[in-house]
């Protein structure tokens, strides 16, 4: 026997639910941007696609990232994905065994104990119905710690778990029911025949003492099936829709697609794969220091799915990417909260006509001290000097604050007015010939190296005076003053520069360690993307991450950022440097190298 | 037994206290961490609205404190301050311990660091000095020079630093700076008769008994110039001199302009030693920073800690007249309390 009734409403849900994930795939395949169609054709036969396959299988499957992030969540997630997807190749394995034949129906090996009960032998009979028995038993596991996640999210560490719409209900409701009725209908069925295994088998035989197993045994399967096929068809429009979109996000991600300045097709699978884990409100500084948590990116995804992007979800937030850091689907959290600032801002109607073009100069190097350095000038006056000590030839081209970098207007939503500003840089960068461009600014750096599309190196102070210290232009003196490290949002995470700045300071001072460094680095609260955050909210964010900071008692704090300087010097008589005025104080010249600096030697900075 | 009370502080506040009550045959014990009383009237030259001798003010004060009721420790701090049955217990670090009935707290105010404020370039840019540093000068020398010795041609006084600045964490008016800049912009021109003299402001608030008259003068009779805008930023120039800019919110333009030296008119913020003794006592403060009163027309010596009143700046910014008006109520309201 191969079909029964009871198998219609599971097969409907795979039909529905394949037709309805292939029409959702196509759409969003067709609507993407043509350059990313390109990406597409381009890497498709290539190794980027088996290197998706095993992400997958490491993300979708066997969740690592949750699992480092939070190992019991990680345990749930995994046990009902992988778990399910063993009990399916396996199951189908036991059936193609069993019937010797490759093609059965797709109900067959989903329903196979109820379809097979004869005690003939086949081909690793007792292997597969004892590894059948532990997965159904791994799942269950899982199971128990999802529905008790529902009800106590702290167990698993989350503050606040997330909401649910209807068909996210009906889709939970059924997806719970899934493996409790397989567990029954197994077990009655093996109770009848007296068949099953360790988990069914026992519990069958104990249920045949007491219940009437033969009458419970179809309704138990029948149940088995309608919650499958409930499941299948409200999975797209329930939360776990993200399972299917995940596996796409991690294929197109794999072949360079990626969000960009403006909300794409791409950036719609990005948010329909988010799983609401809510890993995001934990990580998130607005949560810890403020205890406001509706803004978090899984409320925020939330809203541009239902459509009601709102101000206090858009402008409060401070984009410094911690959320993304620990997000283990890998959306690009940050990029898609801009987009959506580019969407709904105000338009801003500003002209640039007083922009004049100031006289440039031919040079090696172009120095954007950017606008907040401007408000640090002890900062600007330590790169001055440390390119005077180096003999370098430079183009200080913002010396007067003429035009900004663009990125305060981009992260406002006003991407338009900061083109404008960014194509009058670039032609100042390009008329003075140079090779690379340093800027001091973590906030100007990513938007030169993300938004300019230059032709020459572009460089944060960090990375430029290590490799001037590298090529012995520059001498440090070891002091032995205690510094701790803050890692500024947009150089750390943002562009992953942590090393630079270490391997300096480790030359110029005793470095100590902190506790949130690297990628878990605080946000000083002084962000220029928290629009809606009032200046004592932004104090709370700040004195919490000082206290983190200043745990090891150092004698300065050291950043690499203008604006994290200025906002922690405002909140610790500990005195709080840039990386650049340490350096600056400790750098010298060997006597030797100063001879041969003339000014047609080879251009100071020697690049990689 | 005659009744005993610990002032903190020997500034004109504690020291106006402490010759009050003693002419009510109170004992007092004037605490002061300093060497010497007299506070931060003590490093001033002239005071406005009269241009009189600050030292005239110390020295009166320092006269009525020649009394039996008072004992004065200096060079002295606190360490420990404990209540027990309604006596106060207070420890120093000259290993004391003094019994009193009552504490006024007259720990005055600490200058805003304007470091913190780092666009304006001070303690970077050489010609960029305080409204302390400038009353420093004017006391020691009769010529007013550049820091490489050259006479300066303009000068800039910029109000309002520290002070009604959300970004440095101060929203309160610091009240004596605006008249300060005045008074000093008229002994700066005495001296440089030649030099340009502007004054940044955001508001001009001249509340005080003959502020708006000394204003006027300033204008009329002196030439300073009046720019409604604040201070962007200041950056140095090769001969050291500053470009420094604003927006003139009269004209509604921006502004650019250099100058050879910028002054700070720097504010009041709360002294580091009332934050410390109000946490140690449990004193509530305001948001501000400053010593919190519950009743601000009627109690305004009071603080939350029975027995321990307030006297002066630890409360608010205050000039010289409010400060010593502040400190004889203070002394009627705790030689109510131990009676």
């Amino acid at each position: 026997m191969t079909y029964h009734h009871f198998v219609i409403p599971f097969n409907i849900g795979v039909a529905v639910l394949f037709a309805i994930i292939l029409v959702k795939f196509t759409i969003w395949i067709v609507k993407l941007e043509p350059v990313d169609k390109k990406l597409i054709r381009k890497n498709f036969f290539s190794i980027k696609t088996l290197e998706a396959v095993k992400e997958s299988f490491m993300e979708g499957l066997l969740h690592r990232k949750i699992f480092m992030v939070n190992p019991v969540l990680g345990y749930m997630h995994m046990s009902l994905a992988f778990g399910w997807f063993l009990l399916i190749v396996f199951g189908n394995f036991q059936a193609q065994f069993y019937t010797r034949t490759v093609i059965h129906p797709p109900h067959y090996p989903i329903f196979f104990n109820f379809f097979v009960t004869s005690p003939d032998e086949y081909l690793f009979k007792a292997s597969f119905e004892f590894l059948m028995d532990l997965l159904l038993l791994f799942i269950l596991t899982g199971l128990m710690i999802a529905i008790t996640k529902r009800f106590y999210s702290r167990i698993v560490g989350l503050k606040k778990t997330t909401r649910l719409k209807f068909f996210d209900r009906l889709a939970l409701g059924s997806l719970w029911l899934i493996f409790p009725l397989r567990l029954f209908a197994e077990s009655f069925t093996s109770g009848i025949h007296h068949n099953g295994n360790f988990l069914t088998g026992t519990l069958g035989d104990a249920f045949a003492k007491f219940l009437p197993v033969e009458q419970l045994a179809l309704p138990a399967w029948w149940g088995y099936s309608i919650a499958l096929g409930a499941f299948f068809i409200a999975l797209p429009y329930s939360r776990y829709m993200h399972i299917p979109a995940e596996i796409l996000l991690i294929f197109l991600r794999s072949f360079g697609v990626r969000t960009r300045r403006n909300y794409s097709s791409y950036s719609d699978i990005e948010v329909r794969s988010c799983s609401r884990c809510g890993i995001c409100i934990d990580a998130c500084q607005i949560n810890k220091s403020l205890g406001m948590n509706t803004i978090q990116s899984v409320y925020f995804l939330r809203s541009i799915r239902e459509n009601n992007v709102d101000d206090e979800k858009l402008f409060t937030c401070m984009l410094c990417g911690r959320c993304e850091n620990v997000c283990p689907v890998g959306i690009q959290l940050s990029d898609l909260r801009v987009t959506q600032r580019t969407k709904n801002g105000v338009r801003n109607t500003s002209s640039y006509d007083f922009l004049n073009p100031p006289p440039y100069k031919i040079a090696d190097v172009v120095y954007f001290a950017g606008c907040m350095t401007h408000l640090t000038p002890a900062i600007k006056k330590s790169m001055l000097k440390i390119f005077d000590i180096a003999g370098v030839n430079y183009y200080f081209m913002d010396s007067d604050k003429e035009a900004c970098c663009g990125r305060p207007l981009i992260l406002s939503g006003h991407y338009e007015n900061a083109a404008k500003l960014i194509d009058y840089n670039k032609k100042l960068i390009k008329k003075s010939k140079a090779k690379v461009l340093v800027t001091s600014c973590p906030i100007c750096y990513k938007t030169f190296k993300e938004d300019y599309r230059l032709d020459i190196h572009v460089m944060h102070h960090t990375e430029y005076i290590l490799k001037l210290v590298e090529v012995g232009i520059l001498l440090l003196e070891k002091g032995d003053s205690r510094v701790v490290y803050h890692d500024p949002c947009e150089l750390g995470r943002g562009l992953g520069i942590y090393e630079e700045p270490r391997i300096l300071l480790e030359k110029v001072s005793r470095l100590l360690p902190s506790d949130d460094e690297k990628e878990n680095a605080l946000c000083c609260g002084g962000s220029l993307a928290g629009f809606n955050l009032s200046s004592a909210q932004k104090n709370a964010i700040r004195d919490d991450a000082l206290a983190s900071l200043m745990k090891s008692n150092p004698d300065k704090l050291i950043t690499s950022c203008p604006l994290c300087k200025k906002t922690f010097s405002r909140g610790t008589k500990v005195q709080v440097q840039d990386i650049a005025e340490l350096i600056a104080s400790s750098a010298y010249v060997p006597e030797k190298k100063k001879i041969s600096l003339k000014p047609e030697a080879e251009p100071v900075p020697v690049l990689s | 037994m005659t009744k005993k009370v610990v002032i903190i502080g020997g500034g004109i506040a504690g020291m106006e206290a402490a010759s009050t009550l003693s002419r009510m045959n109170i004992d007092v014990l004037l605490i002061e961490k300093k060497q010497q009383l007299g506070g931060h009237v003590g490093e001033w030259d002239h005071l406005f609205p009269n241009f009189r001798n600050a030292r005239e003010i110390t020295r009166s004060l320092l006269y009525d404190l020649q009394d039996k009721h008072i004992k004065i420790c200096t060079s002295t701090e606190i360490t420990g301050i404990s209540k027990k049955s309604g006596k106060f217990e207070v420890r120093t670090t000259q290993q004391q311990t003094f019994k009193a009935d009552s504490i006024l707290l007259s720990t005055g105010f600490d200058l805003f660091d304007a470091r913190k404020k780092e666009e304006y370039g001070y303690g970077i840019y050489e010609n960029v000095i305080t409204s302390v540093d400038l009353e420093q000068k004017l006391k020691e020398s009769n010529v007013l020079t550049m820091a490489s010795g050259v006479i300066p041609k303009r000068i800039a006084m910029i109000h309002c630093v520290g002070s009604r600045d959300e970004k440095s964490g101060y929203f309160h008016c610091s009240k004596v700076c605006c008249i300060t800049a005045v008074k000093q912009a008229i002994e700066v021109k005495q001296k440089l008769p030649h030099a340009e003299i502007f004054c940044f402001y955001m508001d001009l608030r001249m509340y005080g008994k003959k502020f708006e008259e000394l204003y006027r003068e300033a204008q009329e009779k002196w030439g300073i110039q009046f720019v409604r805008g604040r201070l962007s930023e200041a950056a140095e120039n090769m001969d050291g001199s500053l470009q420094i800019k604003s927006e003139d919110t009269l004209s509604g333009r921006p502004l650019k302009m250099n100058v050879d030296l910028m002054v700070l008119m720097i504010g009041m913020v709360p002294s580091e030693s009332t934050t410390f003794l109000g946490k140690m006592l449990g004193i509530h403060f305001s948001e501000d920073g400053f010593i919190n009163h519950d009743d601000i027309h009627l109690e305004n010596n009071l603080t939350n800690v029975p027995g321990i009143f307030t006297a002066g700046t630890v409360t608010s910014p205050m000039t010289i007249t409010d400060t010593i008006a502040d400190a004889r109520s203070a002394a009627l309201k705790i030689a109510t309390y131990i009676s």
